[in-house]
């Protein structure tokens, strides 16, 4: 049974204050010092957003298999949000970067750089889209391109750690390293985040869809949307003597010249 | 393959006595804008079905429908016993599709573009040659046949298109205005090589009301 | 097989015809290098800076290739041409991915020794430099052949060519850049990590060859 969008969204709020409120009252605090909890925002918002592009990847493959509008739909959600998801991610890390190091961008965080690139190219995602006028081509495009992103997506973050000679220390890839009651609280808040994103692209595909019907109401009311009177081949008149006499003489090759 | 005929208006020999087309509601739409109205018809081998009506009535969408260039949206419809969509691949190749514009490169010579598109339909390479002179010199245009496209005029275009949508022997012509840029003489070269003979039936897209009407023997008119 | 044939004979046939893409990509690459010899104030280059210039310079000239690969199948009914015919269509994907790599092979027989006389002190390294480029064009095919279709059919087709081409780019310039990095080294040429990043320049184009393949016919239905 898929829940109700209030039961999903009422659950995702919940979800996220008590991960929050967990967050500030009982996780104990890191070496880093208090700044360091922007780990609980930043890492499962990321996750939230890559994984969110893959689903967008899934949804598109069923959407070129299928034809169904519908797969394409949740496929541009999916990838809406994980862009704007993808946005908090930036700003959370840059935050994190000037508190740690003193700099808002630090090119030693293979991750945070593969999410950058990533991002760019997600964000090419809507030119895209809005640069196709014919709906069914633009819906089919945009799949093609979401799978071609998807597979991006691991590729990149392979180079990107390849290139990166130094291994810096870092708290969100030493995850067997993280103690038990900040492990907890991290869940809570991954959990909180990921039923946020659900709710969110469950809440713009029903916006979506109210939007489409009523824009077909509207035009349905204005009467631009006649449909076209059904059009039927009827014999055409200079040979209906001919038909009526002889079926054969309609068949006969016409000599050359004869238009 | 059989021995070539010298005659090079001579159509296919496939007749399997269905019918060439058999449509029943076809519409296609884009988005919320409807392209072509529910159309229905039944062609039978060797007939002309003229098609009428006004600008953006959907005459150039229906040819490109049949053609399998272009997805229907809704209605049942069978070209030469294919189901659209779904069958569309077995279509390819048995049609001959004139559209408004010509499939032709213009960097390339009408005989360069005759070999590719025969290259393409994995025709005998000799043969196809042979044909290829032999169309190019029915329509006056052996003379032209190594200039490029880009440097003939729009009649010799058109005489050249048609000569690349017959190339194939296709069992089903789809023409749209074939007698543009044409003069009356042209008009008279080319009409043996996409009239309705034998089992090759067609659909002719017309502006000329009366001409496309005496060439008929069906007509839809959209709208 | 022999529809892949046709194409790409077509393709090269009009390219030595009308000359529209392989001297704009040469003279765009030369502009290119004198550009990085007064934006980097250097007269040579060695190393990482030497591998930065050549990988960008490669990469800008074949984006002016990949926004020209399709025009002529959309402007001049190529698409219906092949649509029409009964030939499988990721053959047209094989045949403009091996013209653009055939342009771009074209092009580094002329940028790569025009580098190493304005730039390098010797050419030891451009032997297996040849290994490393002939991988990176063909990711740049791959990818090229397959976003210059989607640009191709959208209003936005210069535009959109190189926004969505770049930063999908990243991971082979990463890979090109760091295999050619020690081989154009001062010292004479290095292998240092050379395998590995061959390895990623395969996986790269492998990925998106098979990409490529897969959702190709989707592009060309309407």
């Amino acid at each position: 049974m898929r829940p109700s969008l209030r039961t999903l969204a009422i659950a995702a709020v919940a979800t996220i204050v008590t991960g929050y409120a967990m967050v500030f009252f009982s996780a104990p605090l890191d070496v880093e010092g208090f700044v360091q909890k922007i780990f609980y925002l930043h890492v499962p918002l990321a996750i939230c957003a890559l994984v969110g592009f893959i689903v967008a990847a899934i949804h598109a493959i069923r959407h070129l298999r299928t034809n169904d509008p519908v797969h394409d739909a949740r496929a541009y959600v999916s990838i809406h949000l994980s862009v704007i998801f993808g946005v908090g991610v930036l700003l959370t890390g840059a935050i994190w970067a000037k508190a740690m190091w003193g700099k808002w961008w630090v090119w030693d965080e293979p991750t945070l750089v593969s999410f950058l690139i990533v991002f760019l190219l997600y964000c090419t995602y809507y030119p895209l889209r809005y640069a196709i006028e014919d709906r069914e081509r633009q819906a089919r495009y945009s799949s093609v391109f979401a799978i071609t992103a998807g597979a991006f997506v691991p590729l990149n973050f392979l180079a990107v750690r390849l290139a990166e000679p130094l291994i810096h220390p870092r708290t969100f890839s030493s995850s067997g390293g993280l103690p038990g009651e900040m492990m907890f609280t991290f869940l809570v808040c991954l959990a909180g985040m990921a039923l946020l994103w659900v709710a969110l692209v469950r809440f713009e595909l029903a916006s979506k869809g109210a939007k489409a019907d009523l824009g077909r109401l509207r035009r349905a009311l204005e009467g631009e949307d006649r449909p076209p009177a059904p059009a039927r081949a009827t014999i055409a008149p200079a040979h209906v003597s001919m038909l009526r006499s002889d079926d054969e003489a309609a068949r006969s090759p016409r000599p050359p010249g004869a238009v | 393959m059989e021995a070539a005929t010298q005659d090079p208006t001579t159509p296919p020999e496939t007749s399997p006595g269905q019918p060439a087309l058999a449509l029943e509601g076809l519409s296609r739409d884009f988005g919320d804008r409807v392209a072509l109205g529910p159309v229905s018809a039944e062609l039978a081998a060797g007939q002309t079905l003229a098609v009428l009506g006004r600008n953006g009535a959907g005459k150039s969408t229906l040819l490109r429908i049949l053609a399998g260039l272009l997805r229907p949206s809704g209605g049942e419809a069978r070209v030469l016993g294919c189901r659209l969509p779904g069958e569309t691949w077995r279509l390819r190749g048995r049609v001959g599709y004139l559209g408004h514009r010509p499939l032709l490169y213009r960097d390339l010579s009408p005989r360069e573009n005759l070999v590719f598109t025969a290259r393409l339909h994995k025709l005998e390479l000799a043969e196809a040659e042979r044909r290829i002179g032999e169309l190019l010199a029915h329509v006056g245009m052996e003379r032209r046949a190594n200039s490029r496209v880009a440097e003939l005029s729009a009649g010799m275009v058109q005489r050249v298109d048609i000569c690349r949508c017959v190339l194939n022997r296709p069992e089903l012509l789809l023409l749209d205005e074939p007698d543009s840029h044409l003069d009356q003489e042209a008009r008279e070269l080319i009409e043996p090589l996409i009239s309705a003979t034998g089992t090759r039936a067609r659909v002719l897209v017309s502006h000329d009301r009366e001409r496309a009407l005496a060439a008929a023997d069906l007509m839809l008119e959209l709208g | 097989m022999s529809a892949l044939g046709a194409i790409l004979g077509k393709d090269l046939r009009v390219e030595l015809r009308t000359l529209r893409s392989l001297p704009a990509m040469a003279l765009f690459a030369t502009a290119i290098f004198i550009s990085f010899r007064f934006a980097l104030d250097r007269t040579s280059l060695e190393g990482d800076l030497a591998a930065g210039v050549l990988v960008t310079t490669i990469l800008l000239a074949a984006l002016l290739a990949v926004s020209r690969l399709f025009v002529s199948e959309s402007e001049e009914g190529g698409f219906d041409l092949i649509r029409l015919a009964p030939v499988d269509r990721t053959a047209l994907f094989a045949a403009k991915a091996a013209a653009l790599w055939i342009y771009l092979a074209a092009l580094e027989l002329v940028a790569v020794p025009l580098f190493a006389l304005f730039f390098l002190d010797s050419g030891a390294g451009l032997l297996p430099l040849v290994a490393v480029l002939v991988l990176v064009n063909v990711g740049l095919a791959a990818t090229g052949a397959l976003i210059s279709t989607i640009a191709t059919m959208s209003t936005a087709r210069d535009l959109l060519a190189p926004l969505i081409m770049l930063p999908l780019l990243i991971p082979l310039v990463i890979a090109a850049s760091g295999a050619v990095e020690p081989l154009l080294d001062a010292g004479g040429p290095g292998y240092h990590h050379f395998g590995r990043w061959l390895a990623v320049l395969g996986l790269y184009d492998l990925v998106f060859l098979a990409v490529g393949y897969a959702v190709f016919d989707f592009l060309l239905e309407d």
